[in-house]
C-alpha cells in the first residue's frame, strides 16, 4: 500500500487503505502478548502529541502506541485558553517545523485545524479530534472492534448511536465508518441533541422502546459532553439519565437480548450509563481501549512524513 | 516504473537454473546436515516470510520423524527492516508466529536466499524479542554472496555465484504455482 502523510478524517480514505490499517492492526495487537511489547519500526523518529482540548485516553494511547513503536514521544502543552485563533496555530506548527518532529497528533476544539496545520508542516499530521468534525483513530478502532466481534465481516449487522450526537465527533466518524462496512445505523437522543444534516435514511428514535424493535447487535453509548453544553440542551442530568440513560432496568433487557455495548470514553457514570455497564458481559469498553493502541500503531506504521508546506510551494 | 522492468521482476527471462527435482535434492541436503550436527536442545525451525516460510515447512516433513518435537514457526521482519522510511510501499503485515516458548531452543531461521544478510540481521533482532534462544542459525536454499553485513548461513543448499546486478528468484509452489530457481539479469531503471 502508498503510504499516506496526513489521516485527517474517515471520507478521504480508500476501501483498499482503510482495510490496510484494519488488517495490519491483527499484528500489531498480537504484539502485546509477547515479553519485548516494542517493535523498532519508528527507531530514531519523534512523535508530537498537540492536544487544545482536554483528552484522558486518546492522548495517552497516542503515546503507548508510538512508544511500542520505538519513537521518541513528546507532548507540546498548549495553553488552552490563550490558543483559539488560526494565526497562533500556525505560529506553534512553525515552532514544531524547526524542532523537526515526524508526526504530529492534534486534537483541537475547532473544525479542520489539522487540515490546517497539515498543509504547513513536512510531518505526518494525525487528527486526533477536531470541533464536531473527525476522529477517525477513534472510528478505526471502533470499526476493528466490531470486526474482532462479528468475525471479521459485520455486514447486515445493526449498531444504534445513544445520546449527544450532535456534538458528537465520535458519532460522525464512527457512524460514517460503519455505514461504508456496510452496516446499518440509527440514533436514539434527545430532539436538540441531533444535528440537523442528519441523513434521512438513518432511523432516529424517541425512546428506548422503539430502539429494542429495531433489533440492534450493538448499542453505542456517546458521551454527555457537560463542556460543551454552554446552553442547556436538556432540563437537568438526572431527568436525561431517565430517559435516554442506560439505567439498571434497561441493562436487564439488553442483557436479555445480547446486545453488545460500546462507549468511546470517557463515562459518565450515572449520566449516560449506570455503574452495572462496566461490569456487563457484552461491554466493548476495555477491548475498545487495547485496540485503539494496536490501531494507532496501525496508522503511524502507515504513515510518512514529507512534502507539503502547501506541497512545498509548488 | 516502467511496464518493461516490472515485467522483468515476475517474467524469468531465460531457463531456470534448479528444477523441481534439484530443489527437492538440496534440501533433503540441507536436512541431512542439519541431522549430522543437531543433537541435543530442542529444536525450531522458523521460515522468513515470504518464501522462507515453505522451506521451513518441507524441512519440518523430513525432519519429523528425526526430531519428534521439532517445533515450526514464522516471522514477518516488516516491523524490524533498516529500510521502511524509503519504500515507495509500505508492506502489508502478515505477523509473527512462534506460539512456543523460544528459551532454550536451538533455532535454524530459513530464507530461500541469502544475499546482503540484511533480511537475516532483522530475522535475528526480531527472534530475540521473543526470547533466549540457547543457539540460532541459518539455512538457506541459495547463497548468492555479496553480503553487507558479518552473517554466515550454517546449511546452505546450493552456492551460486553471480554479479551484482543479477537476481536469483527462488520459486516454490506454495507460494508462486511452481518450483524453479531462476537467475535474472538485472532490473534496470
Amino acid at each position: 500500500m502508498k503510504p499516506r502523510k496526513d489521516l485527517l478524517d474517515i471520507q478521504s480514505l480508500t476501501d483498499e487503505e482503510i482495510e490496510f490499517v484494519l488488517s495490519n492492526a491483527i499484528p500489531f495487537k498480537n504484539l502485546f502478548k509477547r515479553s519485548v511489547k516494542k517493535v523498532p519500526t519508528l527507531r530514531g523518529s519523534t512523535v508530537l502529541t498537540l492536544f487544545y482540548e482536554p483528552s484522558t485516553r486518546t492522548r495517552s494511547s497516542f503515546e503507548i502506541a508510538a512508544t511500542r513503536l520505538s519513537a521518541d514521544v513528546t507532548n507540546f502543552s498548549v495553553n488552552t485558553s490563550a490558543v483559539v485563533k488560526g494565526e497562533s496555530v500556525l505560529d506553534t506548527i512553525a515552532t514544531l517545523e524547526a524542532m523537526r518532529t515526524d508526526y504530529i497528533v492534534v486534537r483541537h476544539g475547532s473544525t479542520a485545524i489539522p487540515n490546517l496545520i497539515a498543509k504547513n508542516t513536512t510531518a505526518s499530521v494525525i487528527n486526533a479530534g477536531d470541533g464536531f468534525h473527525a476522529h477517525p483513530t477513534q472510528a478505526l478502532l471502533d470499526a476493528f472492534t466490531l470486526r474482532e466481534v462479528f468475525g471479521g465481516d459485520v455486514r447486515g449487522s445493526r449498531i444504534a448511536f445513544v445520546g449527544d450526537i450532535q456534538h458528537s465527533r465520535v458519532a460522525r466518524s464512527t457512524n460514517l465508518l460503519c455505514r461504508r462496512m456496510g452496516m446499518s445505523t440509527s440514533m436514539l437522543a434527545p430532539g436538540s441533541l441531533i444535528p440537523r444534516d442528519m441523513p434521512p435514511e438513518i432511523a432516529v428514535f424517541q425512546n428506548w422502546d422503539q430502539l429494542h424493535d429495531w433489533k440492534p447487535d450493538v448499542i453505542y453509548l456517546l458521551r454527555v459532553q457537560m463542556e460543551r453544553l454552554n446552553v442547556p440542551f436538556f432540563p437537568s442530568i438526572g431527568e436525561y439519565h431517565s430517559i435516554y440513560g442506560l439505567t439498571d432496568e434497561r441493562l436487564k433487557r439488553v442483557r436479555d437480548e445480547g446486545i453488545y455495548v460500546m462507549h468511546p470514553g470517557p463515562v459518565n457514570r450515572g449520566v449516560e450509563l449506570t455503574d452495572s455497564v462496566m461490569n456487563y458481559e457484552r461491554s466493548l469498553i476495555d477491548q475498545q481501549v487495547e485496540n485503539g493502541i494496536a490501531v494507532r500503531m496501525s496508522v503511524l506504521y502507515w504513515l510518512k512524513p514529507g512534502s507539503s508546506i502547501e506541497e512545498a510551494k509548488s | 516504473m516502467a511496464k518493461a522492468s516490472h515485467d522483468a521482476v515476475f517474467m524469468p527471462d531465460s531457463a531456470p537454473i534448479l528444477s523441481k527435482q534439484d530443489i527437492a535434492q538440496r534440501i533433503e541436503r540441507i536436512a541431512e546436515a542439519i541431522r549430522e550436527s543437531c543433537h541435543g536442545s530442542p529444536l525450531a525451525l522458523v521460515g522468513i516470510h515470504r518464501r522462507g516460510v515453505p522451506l521451513a515447512e518441507r524441512l519440518f516433513i523430513l525432519l519429523k520423524s528425526h526430531y519428534p518435537e521439532l517445533l515450526l514457526g514464522r516471522v514477518d521482519i516488516s516491523l524490524y527492516r533498516d529500510d521502511l522510511k524509503s519504500l515507495e510501499i509500505i508492506p502489508k503485515l502478515v505477523g509473527s508466529d512462534i506460539s512456543f516458548d523460544l528459551d532454550g531452543k536451538h533455532v535454524i531461521l530459513c530464507d530461500e536466499v541469502l544475499h546482503t544478510g540484511r533480511t537475516s540481521r532483522a530475522a535475528i533482532d526480531e527472534l530475540l524479542d521473543y526470547g533466549r534462544p540457547k543457539k540460532v542459525e541459518l539455512a538457506v536454499l541459495m547463497d548468492r554472496g555479496g553480503r553487507e553485513l558479518p552473517i554466515y548461513a550454517r546449511y546452505v543448499g546450493e552456492e551460486i555465484s553471480v554479479n551484482p546486478q543479477q537476481r536469483v528468484q527462488v520459486h516454490f509452489e506454495e507460494v508462486d504455482g511452481e518450483d524453479a530457481v531462476y537467475v535474472q539479469n538485472g532490473v534496470r531503471r
